[in-house]
């Protein structure tokens, strides 16, 4: 596997910050509520990700590792406001919908986290392709889980797109349930840790099978210990 | 060996420092970029906000412009002085924006923006931020529901006193069933906020005329 294979790999699926991981939670959990909030959250995630990582990646030769910390949070909350005010002026439907989650990413742990581990050992190109690809392996579980909350808990798929990309997609919005009455424990935050729970155990259990595809084959899987 | 120390954390210092300088001047950069767009953006915002609660006839004077301030006043639950805008045809006024806030919301304080027209007409509400149970309560909110229009074009002669209520309690207005308290908190302040118009109308709608006094007689 080359090393962008790798990192790919890593930040989908062997390291994927939402289901192994398990940083960033404070963004996975409160803004799931939908498919659009989860993505949308997600993908501005990437952009910080990828951005940071390739601002501290140049430099790493010069932060003393006595200061890198602050360095790094200072980096990172540099390029969050940057990009909050961007798109703020040159996005205004965009930051409507994301406009209070974005300075949430400040906090959000898995950014620092990348920095400190990859981007501050790493050449720029793959530290941009790391924090790139963790973004996304985070935005594929933020997607998965706002889609079980609200399918479970108000019967429909992609609400709010026509408040995140303009009126004209409001056509895309999926009644999968009709008539359905909702299930309001999906959308509190409740249903963030039971809906993540699910998805963890999915990722286990697939991990599980393919590690072992014979035992699993046959159904007959026993406890290891 | 102290010497080492004190020369070690200084450099150690001067490079954060730098690093402080760098980023900060890149963010004072994009924010002297991005500073006129944003405005010019929150203000498109605003107007079309306005343009939601009252139709673009009524007036033709720059709404953003022509404001009046509002002390806090226990009948628009304010507590602090509010900005309210004035709408005018030829500089005579004809309707007010401003907002409202009901605090007794099932969680959390209830945001309004309303519109009334000169003669004590409801033209539109809208609910700008609330906390109430999503699927429940917050139907409130014209991105869930339309129940808010219930209000367009109502007054304090359209319905009396007891009927500025929800069903339930005996008065006009709708409700979803599950979720009484937070209409409830809704209707009962646009009520109060009508009655504040009404009962302060001759300042607030001759308060600092921008616009060219007009030389028609006022319609009163």
């Amino acid at each position: 596997m080359s090393q962008f294979t790798e990192i790919a790999y890593n930040g989908l699926w062997k390291q994927n910050p939402g289901v192994v991981q398990l940083l960033g939670l404070c963004p996975t959990l409160a803004v799931t509520t939908s498919v659009v909030n989860g993505v949308s959250l997600g993908l501005a995630t990437a952009l910080v990700m990828a951005a940071s990582n390739g601002a501290v990646s140049p430099v790493r030769k010069f932060v003393p590792d006595e200061i890198r910390v602050p360095v790094f949070i200072l980096v990172i909350a540099a390029l969050v406001t940057m990009i909050d005010l961007a798109i703020h002026g040159f996005a205004e439907p965009l930051h409507k919908v994301l406009g209070i989650f974005i300075p949430l990413i400040v906090v959000n742990c898995i950014v620092l986290a990348r920095v400190e581990s990859f981007a501050a050992k790493n050449a720029p190109a793959p530290a941009i392709w790391d924090g790139f690809m963790m973004g996304i392996g985070l935005t594929v579980v933020l997607a998965f889980l706002g889609g079980i909350r609200e399918l479970v808990g108000k019967g429909t798929l992609f609400s709010g797109l026509d408040l995140a990309l303009g009126p004209q997609f409001k056509t895309y919005i999926l009644t999968v349930i009709p008539d359905y009455q909702g299930f309001l424990l999906a959308i509190l935050p409740p249903g963030a840790f039971l809906g993540l729970a699910g998805l963890i155990a999915l990722r286990n259990w697939a991990e599980i099978r393919k590690t072992k595809p014979n035992v699993a084959a046959t159904g007959a899987l026993k406890p290891s210990h | 060996m102290p010497e080492t120390i004190i020369r070690h954390a200084s450099k150690t210092a001067i490079t954060l420092m730098a690093f402080a300088i760098v980023f900060t001047s890149l963010m004072a950069y994009v924010f002297n970029v991005t500073k006129a767009p944003i405005e010019q953006s929150e203000a498109a915002a605003r107007m079309s906000l306005f343009r939601q609660i009252m139709p673009e006839h009524m007036h033709d004077n720059d709404l953003l412009k022509d404001t009046v301030d509002i002390p806090p006043n226990p009948l628009l639950g304010t507590t602090q002085t509010t900005v309210a805008n004035i709408a005018r045809i030829q500089g005579q006024p004809t309707a007010i924006i401003l907002e409202a806030i009901a605090h007794d919301g099932y969680s959390g304080d209830i945001k309004l923006l309303l519109a009334i027209e000169a003669d004590g007409v409801v033209s539109g509400v809208r609910v700008i931020t609330h906390k109430e149970t999503p699927g429940l309560g917050d139907y409130i909110d014209i991105a869930k529901n339309n129940w808010i229009k219930l209000f367009d074009g109502q007054s304090l002669h359209t319905y009396t006193e007891a009927d500025w209520r929800v069903k339930k309690d005996g008065g006009k207005f709708d409700y979803m069933a599950g979720a009484t308290i937070t209409p409830r908190a809704v209707v009962s302040a646009v009520h109060k906020a009508l009655q504040y118009v009404v009962q302060n109308k001759q300042v607030l709608f001759t308060a600092q005329i921008n616009q060219q006094p007009s030389a028609q007689a006022e319609k009163k």
